[in-house]
């Protein structure tokens, strides 16, 4: 894969703070990256200094092969699209889809051509004429994403584009923006904390925290196999059960957590051999119940302390060996608070992780 | 009825459930006459003033000599306010306070040009761009709101006869530019503040550079805040005295200093009716701005954040 946006070494300090801790990170042509991380992790600083807002402390930023550590902004070829959409309160729609074109003295009949294009396909002709003041929600992030299609460049920024809008517009415009990738093929880096966008857009995930990368995959790895412990607790709703386990060198290939024994014999290793304390990773929908469970390489059973029926799944809270633990059970399933449950555990399904690094076992 | 008092559960009910058409006005209630009189009363004594300079200008030199100033004038006469605009004596002029008039608008309208396009690049440059040393130029800039005029006119004159402009109008105007600078930028800047960064931001990615986001963007957006400054700095100027004093020659004295000599002139009889006219005369145009411009004042004071 031709790398489109690359990152080398990339550096930002306020001060004695260091907000991005020397990251690396190439994007291919064509590509959605998902930046994803809770609040602070970096993900708009990292953002700004691809779109050139920002004057990186060290490192340099490569795009189509040029180094434009240095350039400004609009000679990158980047369009960028921001959570509070960012327009222009006195010019009309179309003068906001048109001001970076007139400022870079573009043909008249060019402008009307590309305004025409973008306007028809984000289905906002019947707005050209009016304020962003008279515009609502969903329409002004049309209009913000419009201003960037205009710009016909190969690389889209977009800062969290859709948390400004109620669930259902959030949900329409990510479909859109989708079939806008699809069609455009354009490189589009992607930030946001929410992780049904990540995983629904996404070509690859970065999933950041503290001014790093800690794994760049693509959404199905993130959730099978997620390389470190953060990762796991942040992809998956609910999150993922821990249970405080130890491999003991003596038995390398059995997991001992409270009074179970988990024989690791089908676990997928990352690190063949390792032992000592670890966490046992195992999300919620993959604990099996009912004849399932009784079947599985290890049961054990549980108290049903609270349950959220949802509908199409229903939701158990339990604890086990004195750590919360959760259970996703079929919406149709028969159970109520104090109810007995047996689980099903399969080795297979977990992701383990020593407890000192963090990192996938 | 008796349970209602104790128990939440009765609903009190505050207006008639089947209530329909236009809200029903409240009627005066015993606070709010206690409000409006008291209003009133406080409305009549700062108008008091205003009314007995209005009859007394309009009265003939021999009526005011009967003592009194309550009483509307018998016969109307425009004669003090014809004189006070273009004969009274300042000093060796006998032209009136037309002269002051004239020189307050070409010390005035400069002033408030100048001072609020340099200050408004000012806020503007020191809240969005953020140069190196800005803290430390906007904090000097605000040391410099606090130092006492008395201060810095001394070594002002100097300053300015050194260039050559003591006593110019121009002087005058640098004089004003300069002394509005530190709370206008300020004023400015706190407004600039206020415009989401993403804005300037997106402005940036579309390639518009300093002035072409100060003059497309950022200017137009500040219309409330400009009418404040052109407010503030109208008003300020045109009322100052201590500076036109100072800074200028007789030939160009403001019309505050012009009013001073006229009304505290000691030689003849003191003309009452004229200095009347004549301080009514130069109030005139702040009075004129506080009136059409009130409403957008307040809008502009009120005015905080900016939403996009
Ligand atoms: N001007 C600044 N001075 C000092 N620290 C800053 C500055 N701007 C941002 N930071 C810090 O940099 C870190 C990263 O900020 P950033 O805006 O990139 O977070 P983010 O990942 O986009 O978070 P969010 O999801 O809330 O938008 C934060 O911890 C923030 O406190
Ligand atoms: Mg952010």
């Amino acid at each position: 894969m031709q790398s489109n946006v690359s990152i080398k070494n990339l550096r930002l300090e306020y001060g004695p703070v260091a907000v991005l801790k020397d990251l690396d990170l190439d994007i291919g042509k064509g590509e959605f990256l998902v930046l994803l991380g809770s609040s602070g992790c970096g993900k708009s600083t990292l953002l700004n200094c691809i779109a050139g807002l920002l004057e990186p402390t060290d490192g340099s930023i490569f795009i189509n092969g040029q180094n434009v550590t240095w350039a400004e902004p609009s000679e990158r070829g980047i369009g960028m699209v921001f959570q509070s959409y960012a327009l222009y309160p006195q010019m009309t729609v179309e003068g906001n889809l048109t001001f970076g074109l007139r400022n870079a003295k573009v043909p008249k009949d060019e402008i009307k051509r590309r305004v025409a294009k973008a306007s028809d396909m984000l289905q906002i002709q019947p707005l050209l004429s009016r304020k962003p003041a008279a515009l609502s929600g969903g329409q002004r992030q049309r209009v913000a994403i419009g201003r960037a299609l205009v710009r016909d460049v190969d690389v889209f920024l977009f800062d969290e584009p859709l948390s400004n809008l109620d669930a259902k517009l959030r949900a329409e415009l990510r479909v859109e923006i989708k079939r806008l990738h699809q069609r455009l093929g354009n490189t589009m880096i992607y930030v946001t904390h929410d992780q049904v966008e990540a995983m629904t857009l996404a070509d690859r995930i970065a999933i950041m925290r503290g001014g790093v990368v800690l794994q760049l995959a693509a959404p199905k790895e993130i959730y099978n196999r997620p390389a470190h412990k953060y990762v796991a607790d942040f992809i998956g709703s609910p999150a993922m059960n821990f249970l405080d386990a130890v491999i003991d060198p003596r038995e390398p290939l059995i997991a001992r957590a409270g009074d179970l024994a988990i024989p690791l014999e089908h676990y997928d290793f990352e690190r063949h051999g390792h032992t000592g304390p670890v966490w046992f990773g195992i999300r919620p929908e993959n604990l099996a119940t009912g004849d399932a469970a009784n079947s599985a390489p290890v049961q054990v059973d549980l108290i049903a302390e609270l349950v959220e029926p949802m509908g199409a799944e229903t939701l158990v809270w339990s604890t086990l060996f004195g750590t919360p633990f959760k259970l996703r059970m079929d919406g149709q399933a028969r159970i109520e608070a104090g109810d007995v449950v047996r689980v099903g555990l399969d080795p297979k399904l977990a992701s383990i992780f020593d407890k000192s690094d963090e990192l996938r076992v | 009825m008796a349970d209602a008092t104790f128990t939440h559960t009765t609903p009190r009910r505050i207006w008639p459930a089947d209530a329909a058409g236009p809200r029903p006005r409240k009627r005066f209630s015993q606070r709010n006459i206690i409000i409006y009189s008291l209003l009133a009363v406080l409305a009549l004594y700062y108008l008091l003033p205003l009314y007995v300079m209005m009859v007394t200008s309009l009265k003939g030199m021999p009526e005011i000599a009967l003592g009194n100033i309550f009483a509307p004038p018998t016969e109307i006469t425009f004669e003090p306010w014809v004189k006070a605009w273009s004969t009274v004596c300042t000093g060796l002029n006998c032209d009136g306070l037309s002269r002051g008039f004239w020189n307050s608008v070409k010390i005035t309208v400069p002033s408030v040009f100048f001072s609020i396009a340099i200050a408004s690049v000012n806020g503007y440059a020191l809240s969005l761009w953020r140069f190196k040393g800005a803290n430390v130029f906007f904090t000097i800039l605000i040391i410099g709101a606090f130092i006492p005029y008395q201060v810095m006119i001394y070594p002002m004159v100097i300053l300015l006869r050194e260039i050559g402009i003591y006593g110019d109008l121009s002087g005058l105007v640098l004089v004003h530019t300069i002394f509005g600078m530190p709370i206008l930028t300020l004023l400015f800047r706190n407004y600039f503040s206020s415009v989401p960064e993403e804005l300037f931001k997106a402005a940036r990615v579309d390639g518009a550079g300093f002035w072409a986001i100060y003059f497309r963007i950022m200017l137009p957006m500040a219309l409330p805040i400009l009418v404040v400054a052109v407010i503030l700095q109208t008003t300020a100027i045109w009322n100052d005295f201590l500076f036109g004093v100072i800074f200028s020659r007789p030939t160009n004295y403001p019309m505050t200093v012009q009013l001073n000599n006229i009304v505290n002139s000691v030689q003849g009889v003191k003309e009452y009716n004229v200095n009347m006219a004549a301080t009514l005369l130069s109030a005139l145009v702040p009075l004129t701005i506080y009136l059409i411009s009130g409403k957008l004042f307040v809008r502009g004071i009120a005015a905080g954040a900016v939403k996009g």
